[in-house]
């Protein structure tokens, strides 16, 4: 009897799981390929880094290279270009914080200012364009208008001004380096913040202004609160992320005459691995970046979750 | 009580219109460096020398757009990226719905485990030299393939599709099971026809970045033949000299003239994207909408 109701039961699990792989195993036939690309494209390459502790020798490829433990990470250490990347990453990084982050925010508080929809469709329509151009065509515009016979220098010299040596001198390129982000992103970033604003209830304002708030009055008390969190999480993320730089940017804006400031960890690593061919050495590199990377990016995390938002992980 | 409200009208009036001013002034500044490139491509040498060109084509002329159409390696590297982009853009969306379809499924078993092992390739990236070894060991280096399956699914991406699919009422799908309909039934029959939209988007996403991706193209590609555009037009902006046959014009014009060609093999390459640019217009925002929606 007993024996009857176990065997009854289990034949019914069997035949649940038969159903289910009957109605469901398409789903998991479609998986396979985008596992596989994950696998052998995304994971693939971390296993790679372990020949940041190897002699790589690039016939015995990834996995017969002998291993030499930590020596290429002091080679890395004491290398004096390495330290320079890194500052210079750090740099560019925290000007882009200081002077690019906040222009989407004021342009995305005045768009708000608009009351005309027309207006501010065609101002958005054009602020839009720079982002969805590649770094190659932005870098060509910029070596352009820049150029010592570019049309900037014509401005300066048809105000009586001396020609500047915008793309040779080191102070100069970093200046052009972060005025061309913020021709980039500040239009398309004010995206995320108008997105906040168009849930602003409306009576809010209508109440602020019954109350006798000036114009700045409003902005301070209802515009910027209700961006408030969106800013604060943006911050934060940007400033985990301040150790990563894009590859494009700094390689297509930079020039031999300004390597002393536009070298980056990325544009290093390229140099040094795939032009010198140091493989173990560049990934290094690149090993001690994304570390330091990911433990930033989860401590930052953390903190955003602790200050009661969702965080990103 | 009357009068105070028409000085406040007229106060809010004129900060509209200086406010309406300024942005006007901005939207210049932002494509004024693109008129200027755009006047130089189309100006004489003699202009582009004596430094007149500014907002506006001095001495037109369509010397250096011959030049550029005239560059064999140019026009074939053009039509080349068109195709690319076309078959990259075409395998980036069927593998992203083939990922993001089953994971926005409640009753796929183990897909929050599924869902972490791919969000964590967002947060953590072997570097690149790891990546350019794969690509060379699994032997795709100057090829086409190398600027199509290294990236052909985008993490990002596949959440945004995911959670558009999650959005479709699951009733639908039942009602279709019901009546007699396989998964990939659904999919093709139910699914994808509601998501038209939200494909439009991410295609858009998926083409716009391999139109303008170029440092994949940097580390794998050496071969001048197999260059995409946007590689073929930093050679070209690099270049100091255009060829060796116009030495006889005097260095000075021939290197205006080479400014005037790589303004114009600029705008060339810009082109596309203008032309796509209504529809990014069109859905972009919407499908920033979508990747806000958490799923």
């Amino acid at each position: 009897m007993e024996d009857e109701k176990t065997m009854k039961k289990s034949e019914q699990k069997r035949n649940n799981i038969k159903n289910y792989i009957k109605r469901y195993w398409q789903l998991y036939a479609l998986l396979i390929c985008p596992i596989l690309y994950f696998v052998i494209f995304k994971y693939g390459p971390m296993y790679g880094v372990i020949i940041a502790f190897k002699d790589f020798n690039i016939f015995a490829g990834i996995h017969d290279s002998p291993w030499i433990g930590m020596e290429i990470f002091k080679e890395v250490f004491a290398s004096s270009e390495f330290y320079r990347a890194l500052r210079n990453t750090f740099l560019l990084n925290l000007g882009d914080l200081v002077f690019s982050f906040p222009a989407p925010i004021i342009l995305a508080i005045l768009l708000n200012e608009l009351i005309s929809v027309k207006v501010r469709r065609i101002t958005q329509t054009i602020l839009y364009i720079p982002h969805f151009l590649s770094w190659v065509i932005i870098a060509g515009i910029m070596y352009q208008i820049f150029a010592s016979k570019g049309v900037i220098n014509l401005i300066i010299n048809a105000f009586g001004g001396q020609s500047i040596n915008f793309l040779g001198n080191n102070v100069n390129w970093v200046i052009v380096y972060l005025l061309t982000g913020i021709w980039q992103s500040a239009g398309y970033g004010t995206i995320i913040y108008l997105a906040a604003l168009t849930g602003v209830n409306p009576a809010l304002y209508d109440a602020a202004y019954v109350d006798g708030a000036n114009r700045f009055q409003r902005i301070w008390h209802v515009t910027l609160p209700s961006i408030a969190n969106t800013i604060t999480i943006l911050l934060v993320l940007q400033l985990g992320k301040i150790i990563n730089i894009s590859f494009e940017r700094p390689y297509m804006l930079g020039n031999a005459l300004v390597s002393e400031v536009a070298k980056v960890i990325s544009t290093y690593v390229y140099q040094v691995g795939l032009e010198a061919g140091r493989f173990s050495f560049a990934t290094a590199v690149g090993l001690f970046q994304s570390i330091v990377g990911l433990v930033m990016l989860i401590t930052v995390n953390r903190i955003v979750k602790k200050m009661g938002q969702e965080g990103v992980m | 009580m009357v009068e105070e409200k028409k000085r406040i009208n007229a106060s809010e009036k004129l900060f509209q219109v200086v406010l309406t001013m300024s942005f006007i002034v901005l939207s210049f500044i932002c494509i004024f460096p693109f008129l200027n490139v755009f006047s130089i491509s189309f100006s004489s040498s003699t202009a582009i020398l004596s430094g007149d060109v500014t907002l506006w084509p001095v001495g037109w002329n369509f010397e250096a757009y011959e030049r550029v159409i005239g560059n064999p390696g140019f026009v074939r590297s053009f039509f080349y990226t068109v195709f690319l982009t076309a078959v990259y853009t075409a395998i980036a969306m069927i593998i992203s719905i083939c990922a993001a379809y089953p994971l926005s499924r409640k009753e796929l078993k183990g897909r929050n485990i599924i869902m972490m092992f791919i969000i964590f390739t967002m947060y953590f990236d072997g570097g690149i030299i790891p990546n350019y070894l794969i690509v060379r060991d699994v032997g795709l280096l100057d090829s086409m393939w190398a600027l199509i399956i290294p990236c052909m699914l985008s993490a990002y991406n596949l959440i945004i599709l995911r959670s558009f699919f999650s959005s479709i009422d699951d009733s639908i799908k039942e009602a279709a099971y019901l009546d007699g309909c396989s998964e990939m039934g659904i999919l093709l029959k139910i699914v994808l026809p509601l998501s038209v939209p939200a494909i439009a988007t991410l295609s858009l996403f998926y083409a716009i970045t391999r139109w303008n991706g170029v440092g994949d193209a940097i580390f794998y590609i050496s071969d001048p033949d197999k260059f995409p555009l946007q590689l073929k037009l930093r050679e070209i902006i690099m270049m100091e000299q255009i060829s060796q046959q116009e030495a006889s014009q005097g260095v000075e014009q021939q290197k205006t003239m080479a400014e005037s060609v790589k303004a114009a093999s600029i705008i060339a390459t810009t082109v596309p994207i203008l032309l796509v640019y209504p529809f990014i217009q069109k859905y972009f925002t919407q499908g920033l909408m979508l990747g806000s929606v958490k799923g």
